[in-house]
């Protein structure tokens, strides 16, 4: 790679400024912030302040919701990662097999992507609406009681499928490139060895696509992890009792409905760290082991 | 020519320096639709009742919303003077003391016309401390009534004016009614928390926490697990499984409405605030209205029930002029003509005994909607039926939501479910003691 050499010591730094300013504003003074809250406990209104060390890391681990709260994360992470990149990919094979109409298909396809988080929670919340909603009608008659209001499970799958289903667009195009990026002559020669077409994948297909899908892995446990906030606050806020309530939810109630400060600023330091591994991950790992 | 624009610029800062002579103050609520068209009519009234002052109203959410807003206005220093709170944020404005003006106080200092005697106990009772001042002003309270379905009654062969009195009635009804084929389901509630535990709790005059239900101080501690609480809940939990009582969701139970509105449940438990609204949706039937149902066995029902809805607490850190502005409006607001229109309009209890003497003929022309202020004056409250005060209290109310929950489906039993509220709301109460201590 070839190295720009800058005459002037100041010039890039100006350049930077900008950037550097953005990300000192909007990133490392409230972590900063998060960090130093975490190590207080203050009433609602900032009046009394003691710093108790880590007492409030301490309360999180002893605290059943909270390990709830890390298992229904789990859960709902990898849910939404394998249903949306599954979905996905069996979406962009049959799009790779098209010759005419792909085009097309791809740019409907890509349509739920450019839907807002809460508005995709409030659809499918419509859709899934024990009282008024299609599916629990559908649902009915072939015997099964849908009601997300109380079954815990009926909670977690409206959550996961309406998470998936916007994040099934993102995996789409990255999938469809993928697929394209691989040379039609090597399934052409397994093809004449005689390998039919789910020996294809699994040999030839599968492990060339796997740089997009480890990239695509990590961007949906982040998404699933941290950007679906809004599906689950326009859907079942956490409920019931806290099946949904994922650690970020949890955050936000917790410090701001709650306004237990203390607890919150501990509870995103854990998501800091989190954060923090998954990228490391992913510019370690996945970007340098994993050939393109 | 000069001369025109010399004197309009005069002019102009003439009527400048006279609008800056008005004091504004904010006052930031939580009443979106109809409610806070009608309150901002309620705030123009008096604005134009006088000159010095501008209370100026700005929406800001739903009631969490609202008092995160203030909360952390107050801490960037930008707080308004006037803030609308719901009742459960009561213990967390009240142990914020550096935070607030009492109501009594701002009366006292700004020499106000404010006779405590003229409010009703039961609504007020609810916000004062032990020595009985008033530490925020009353805005919208309302208590739990019994809406029922005069038709399906009388379908079911029982008599449309007689609504269940005891939860044995309940029982029975709800039964002829199903087996009748008139309806589904008995019943279904809004809010479990406020309606059939902490009313419940007020009704039989059992306590739901130590010290006074915590008025008595930081070291109170809830003891919601009595024999009273476990036999409803359990009673609740077996009334769900035979078919008789639906459960309307958490918080404040959003479907509840919508099974009494299409005749799939006869009965619901609501706020009385929701009166209008129900008629509005109650249109291919006959709607009746009662008192929430006792268990005749337990001693001292039926006692009274308690309100909900929201006060208007002030908030320190303000220039003086804008006190002197909120003592006035607050004189403007408990005003029985204002307390009467407002009352009658939204059907939240009025505040004071002459805006409920005052409101005797709307009373008469409207059956029902007085309801709510007789269930909660039928007895002098009793410090089981006062109210209750916790810190962190809009989480508990989540816990308690939860554990009703565990208990629906099957996890827990009535008494280990309300021994979980009682155990994790301590944890939380304790919490609360130390950031205020």
């Amino acid at each position: 790679m070839k190295r720009t050499i800058f005459s002037n010591q100041l010039l890039p730094w100006l350049l930077l400024a900008p950037q550097l300013a953005i990300t000192f504003i909007f990133f490392l003074w409230p972590a900063g912030q998060a960090i130093r809250q975490s190590f207080l406990r203050e009433d609602a209104f900032g009046i009394n302040s003691s710093f108790v060390g880590l007492a409030n890391f301490r309360a999180l681990l002893d605290s059943p919701e909270y390990l709830n709260s890390l298992q229904v994360t789990a859960i709902f992470a990898v849910s939404v990662t394998v249903m949306s990149m599954g979905v996905a990919l069996l979406l962009a094979i049959a799009v790779d097999r098209m010759l005419k109409s792909a085009r097309v298909y791809t740019t409907l396809l890509v349509w739920p992507y450019a839907v807002a988080p809460a508005v995709a929670g409030i659809l499918w919340w419509f859709i899934f609406n024990p009282t008024i909603g299609v599916m629990p009608y559908v649902l009915d008659m072939v015997g099964y009681d849908w009601n997300h209001i109380s079954s815990k499970t009926d909670a977690m799958l409206l959550v996961v499928i309406a998470s998936a289903w916007k994040q099934i667009s993102y995996n789409f195009l990255f999938f469809v490139a993928g697929l394209q990026a691989i040379p039609a002559s090597m399934r052409e020669a397994a093809a004449i060895d005689g390998a039919g077409p789910v020996r294809r994948f699994f040999d030839i297909t599968f492990p060339l696509l796997s740089p997009t899908t480890f990239f695509l892995l990590v961007v949906n446990i982040v998404y699933a992890m941290f950007d679906t906030f809004a599906v689950i606050d326009a859907t079942t806020e956490g409920g019931p009792a806290q099946a949904t309530n994922i650690m970020v939810y949890k955050v936000y109630f917790d410090g701001f409905v709650g306004q237990n400060i203390g607890s919150s600023a501990a509870q995103s330091v854990f998501l800091m760290a989190i954060v923090i591994t998954l990228t490391i991950i992913q510019f370690r790992w996945v970007e340098k082991k994993v050939e393109y | 020519m000069n001369h025109m624009i010399t004197a309009s610029a005069v002019a102009l800062i003439a009527s400048l320096s006279a609008a800056n002579a008005q004091t504004e103050v904010q006052w930031w609520h939580a009443m979106g639709g109809e409610l806070g068209v009608k309150l901002e009519e309620i705030v123009k009234g008096f604005n134009d009742s006088q000159e010095d002052f501008k209370v100026v109203p700005s929406y800001k959410g739903t009631y969490p919303e609202t008092m995160t807003a203030a909360i952390a206005a107050f801490r960037a220093k930008e707080q308004p003077a006037i803030v609308q709170v719901f009742e459960v944020g009561t213990g967390t404005m009240m142990a914020a003391k550096g935070a607030i003006v009492p109501v009594y106080q701002l009366m006292q200092d700004q020499g106000a016309n404010f006779d405590p005697a003229a409010f009703l106990p039961q609504v007020v009772g609810y916000y004062t401390d032990t020595d009985g001042n008033m530490l925020s002003m009353p805005f919208n309270s309302s208590t739990p009534i019994l809406y029922y379905n005069k038709s399906v009654f009388e379908k079911a062969g029982l008599d449309p004016e007689q609504p269940p009195k005891t939860w044995a009635e309940m029982e029975e009804f709800s039964k002829k009614i199903i087996d009748s084929g008139a309806a589904s389901c008995g019943f279904t509630t809004g809010w479990i928390s406020w309606i059939q535990t902490e009313n419940f709790s007020a009704w039989h005059n059992q306590p739901i926490g130590t010290m006074e239900n915590g008025f008595g101080g930081l070291d109170a501690r809830l003891s919601v697990n009595g024999p009273a609480q476990v036999k409803h809940w359990g009673n609740l939990k077996k009334w769900a499984d035979d078919g008789i009582f639906k459960y309307g969701g958490p918080v404040g139970g959003d479907n509840a409405p919508p099974m009494f509105y299409s005749q799939e449940c006869a009965m619901i438990m609501n706020s009385s605030a929701s009166r209008a609204g129900v008629i509005a949706n109650a249109k291919d039937f006959d709607l009746g209205f009662g008192m929430l149902p006792y268990y005749d066995d337990i001693e001292g029902a039926p006692q009274n029930s308690i309100i909900g809805g929201a006060t208007l607490w002030v908030l320190s850190g303000r220039p003086d002029e804008e006190y002197a502005g909120a003592a006035k409006f607050f004189e403007y607001l408990s005003s029985p003509e204002v307390q009467a229109d407002w009352a009658s309009f939204s059907g939240y209890l009025p505040i004071t005994q002459a805006a409920a003497d005052q409101m005797q003929g709307f009373f008469d022309e409207n059956p029902g909607a007085d309801t709510g202020i007789k269930q909660i004056t039928l007895n002098a409250p009793t410090e089981n039926s006062k109210g209750l005060r916790f810190g962190n209290y809009v989480q508990i109310r989540g816990i308690i939501d939860e554990e009703f929950e565990q208990l629906l489906s099957g996890s827990k039993d009535a008494q280990g479910a309300l021994d979980s509220v009682v155990e994790r709301g301590n944890k939380l109460i304790e919490e609360f003691q130390a950031q205020n201590q």
